[in-house]
């Protein structure tokens, strides 16, 4: 695919889902919101999640109307946005990031009307300027690729589709179409943070999209515990954890949501159990 | 911008008007709205579901609504002749139940089996409820908290008629919130669930959808102004939050290219300050609910919360077709203040024995200003899309009267 023979952030997501091939391993893939509770507890807590075991650091780009987020999400962003975060600071904390990180892949995710206001051509220069590697953005489906996905790709960075248990055979080869760096399978009809996946229906979606693709098939939507990402881990080539992080986070604020002192280190914790319970398991997918 | 040779043409065929519209959504839901879009086309030609929805729409609903006269209204701004078209007395109270009645005969003809929706006023969800009720169909309103305070009577009538209300506490507990928790149901209940959304706004076919079940009303004046005045009125007016009603009755006057047409925004508090939900006259281009249009937003593009004493026109966003009209100049959009809307509330009260709601009291606010200016021959149409007995409240209260 012309996307992936162009250097620059994809590069770093690709290296990365090879070596992890290599190993023999799923990817840990984590997601926090960026700016959540502030701006430098959420750096420290992206640093120590790569530091933990963390393959791919998601940042959620905060957003006042995140149609497809649950409880958790949606307030982790009106936090981040409470305490002055905007889509600005969060290329900032990659910036910040990157000065002490250089091989954990970024990839921000949110909603296309914040990017739409600051203007997509000045946004990804500014993000590929800053470190960021991929976009995954929830409200922009093929039917509007015109928008963000070409532009993306041809600045160099990944855009990285969701798939969904209502996209069907039909459909999945349009979903594909574009998509670099990994596909992420939403792995059930729902918002983030719900019910668990079961895993034998996550591996014959996982089975069914690898039909139509050689990129590397990530799993989220609803996994929390350590088992959970190690049983959705065996099946596909990474999982996502992010409202269960955010849970912890939102335990270990005060009660007008300042970070408590042991806030990060509580939220790593957890990171690092749920790395152990990725790299556990060995990818049977091939 | 170049003059398109029609306005009545759009969207295209992947739910643009110009740049606005189209279709962003989660591609949980894109199968879902793609499906939708194809038994709406088939729908649409079907004269079997135009045949069922004319015996409702007659039967139960009540239509044709009037074309009345205003005549006290007329002779006291002492210019315009002024007409409403009186959607107000439609079951319900107001014009919404015309695409309710659509949509749910749709959602029986793809064997859907439950209903959701969202509502301000709560308006659409007494229509949606209503319909519900009538078919047998299980019917889930969400609405904001802020707005079930302040439209208890709604609420009331909602459960009533057995649906399930349920509040809305996330980001500004509105319009827009409520709108986004039924997203985030319909995309948890993919299978069985039907989405009734209540303005021309949202992804492809939504907007599209809602203007063609709301053009009856334009339809029907046009037809009635022909038998009582033998021509087309010279102006329309009508107030717009999402913007269904206006476009309704615009749309099938759009080629109509002598008849001057007005949307009347809320202006809240003024539109120079921060409280209004004017998103032509106060806001710019963005992405929200599915589609591409004019939105309150910050400089970082977070969406503002809207204000209007109205709880159906407080909504940031307005559908993008009248995005699109903006710019192209074919409608003029204005604003009048909670102020001069109360004043049109009372002055309609006194004069015409109609309450209206506070939302079309804004269009009334503005035929105010604008009448006495006109000649006695001019024709104006203001559509009178809602009744007001839901706002009695609201409006004592704004008035310092307790009941």
């Amino acid at each position: 695919m012309s996307a992936s023979a162009i250097v620059g952030g994809t590069a770093r997501l690709d290296a990365r889902f090879a070596a992890c091939k290599a190993e023999g391993r799923s990817a840990f893939v984590s997601f926090i919101m960026a700016g959540d509770p502030d701006q430098q507890t959420s750096l420290d807590i992206a640093l120590g999640l790569a530091q933990g075991g963390a393959d791919v650091i998601e940042l959620g780009m905060p957003f006042t109307d995140p149609m497809a987020d649950g409880p958790a999400i949606q307030a982790a962003g009106l936090r981040a946005l409470a305490t002055g975060g905007s889509l600005k600071s969060t290329l900032e904390m990659v910036r910040k990031f990157r000065a002490s990180d250089t091989d954990t892949p970024i990839i921000l995710m949110g909603y296309y009307n914040p990017i739409h206001y600051y203007g997509v051509d000045s946004f990804l220069k500014d993000a590929k300027a800053s470190g960021v590697d991929g976009l995954i953005i929830v409200d922009l489906p093929p039917e509007e690729d015109s928008e963000l996905c070409l532009p993306a790709l041809e600045a160099g960075l990944s855009f990285i589709r969701l798939a969904t248990p209502t996209t069907d055979d039909k459909r999945l080869p349009a979903v594909l179409a574009n998509t670099s760096g990994f596909v992420y399978y939403v792995s059930i009809a729902g918002i983030t943070g719900a019910a668990a996946p079961k895993a034998d229906a996550v591996e014959q979606a996982v089975a069914r999209i690898k039909r139509h693709t050689d990129l590397p098939v990530v799993v989220g939507f609803g996994i929390r515990t350590p088992e959970q990402a190690e049983a959705i881990a065996s099946c596909a080539d990474g999982a996502v954890v992010g409202s269960a992080l955010i849970a912890v986070l939102e335990k270990n604020l005060d009660d007008q949501d300042r970070a408590k002192p042991e806030l990060v280190d509580e939220v790593l914790a957890l990171g690092r159990d749920l790395a152990e319970g990725v790299h556990r398991a060995r990818a049977s997918v091939k | 911008m170049d003059k398109p040779n029609t306005y009545r043409a759009g969207p295209d065929e992947n739910g643009h008007f110009g740049i606005y519209g189209g279709r962003f959504v989660a591609e949980t839901l894109m199968p879902l709205i793609l499906e939708l879009e194809e038994a709406w086309e088939a729908a649409k030609v079907d004269p079997a579901f135009q045949e069922e929805l004319d015996y409702f729409l007659e039967h139960y609903v009540g239509r044709p609504s009037p074309l009345y006269h205003a005549e006290r209204l007329t002779e006291h701004l002492g210019g315009a002749k002024i007409y409403f078209k009186r959607d107000e007395l439609n079951h319900t109270g107001a014009h919404k139940i015309n695409n309710c009645m659509g949509q749910i005969l749709l959602a029986r003809r793809m064997k859907k089996t439950r209903i959701i929706a969202e509502t301000g006023a709560g308006q659409h969800g007494v229509a949606t409820a209503t319909v519900a009720a009538r078919f047998g169909l299980p019917c889930t309103v969400y609405m904001g908290a802020v707005d079930i305070e302040r439209q208890q009577p709604n609420v009331f009538r909602m459960r009533l008629l057995g649906a399930e209300v349920i509040p809305v506490t996330s980001g500004s507990s509105t319009l827009k919130d409520a709108m986004n928790e039924a997203l985030r149901d319909w995309v948890t209940n993919v299978e069985d669930t039907f989405y009734i959304i209540g303005t021309v706004a949202g992804p492809h076919p939504y907007p599209a959808l809602v203007r063609d079940f709301q053009s009856v009303i334009g339809n029907e004046a046009k037809a009635q102004m022909q038998k009582a005045e033998g021509r087309l009125p010279d102006s329309l007016v009508a107030c717009i939050g999402g913007g269904s009603n206006a476009m309704g009755l615009f749309h099938p006057f759009l080629d109509d290219e002598d008849v001057k047409i007005i949307g009347v925004e809320a202006g809240g508090h003024g539109v120079d300050t921060d409280k209004h939900a004017a998103s032509l006259t106060g806001g710019q281009p963005g992405v929200l609910h599915g589609n591409r249009t004019y939105l309150l937003q910050d400089d970082d593009g977070q969406i503002i919360e809207a204000h209007s004493i109205s709880a159906g026109l407080d909504y940031p966003g307005i559908g993008p077709e009248h995005s699109w009209l903006h710019d192209l100049g074919r409608v003029d959009y204005v604003s009048v203040t909670d102020t001069e809307a109360l004043e049109a509330f009372q002055l309609c009260s006194r004069l015409e024995g109609i309450i209206p709601a506070l939302e079309p009291a804004h269009a009334l606010a503005h035929v105010m200003k604008i009448a006495p200016d006109l000649p006695g021959d001019h024709i104006l149409l203001m559509n009178m899309c809602g009744r007001g007995d839901k706002d009695i409240f609201t409006v004592a209260d704004a008035l310092g009267v307790e009941i």
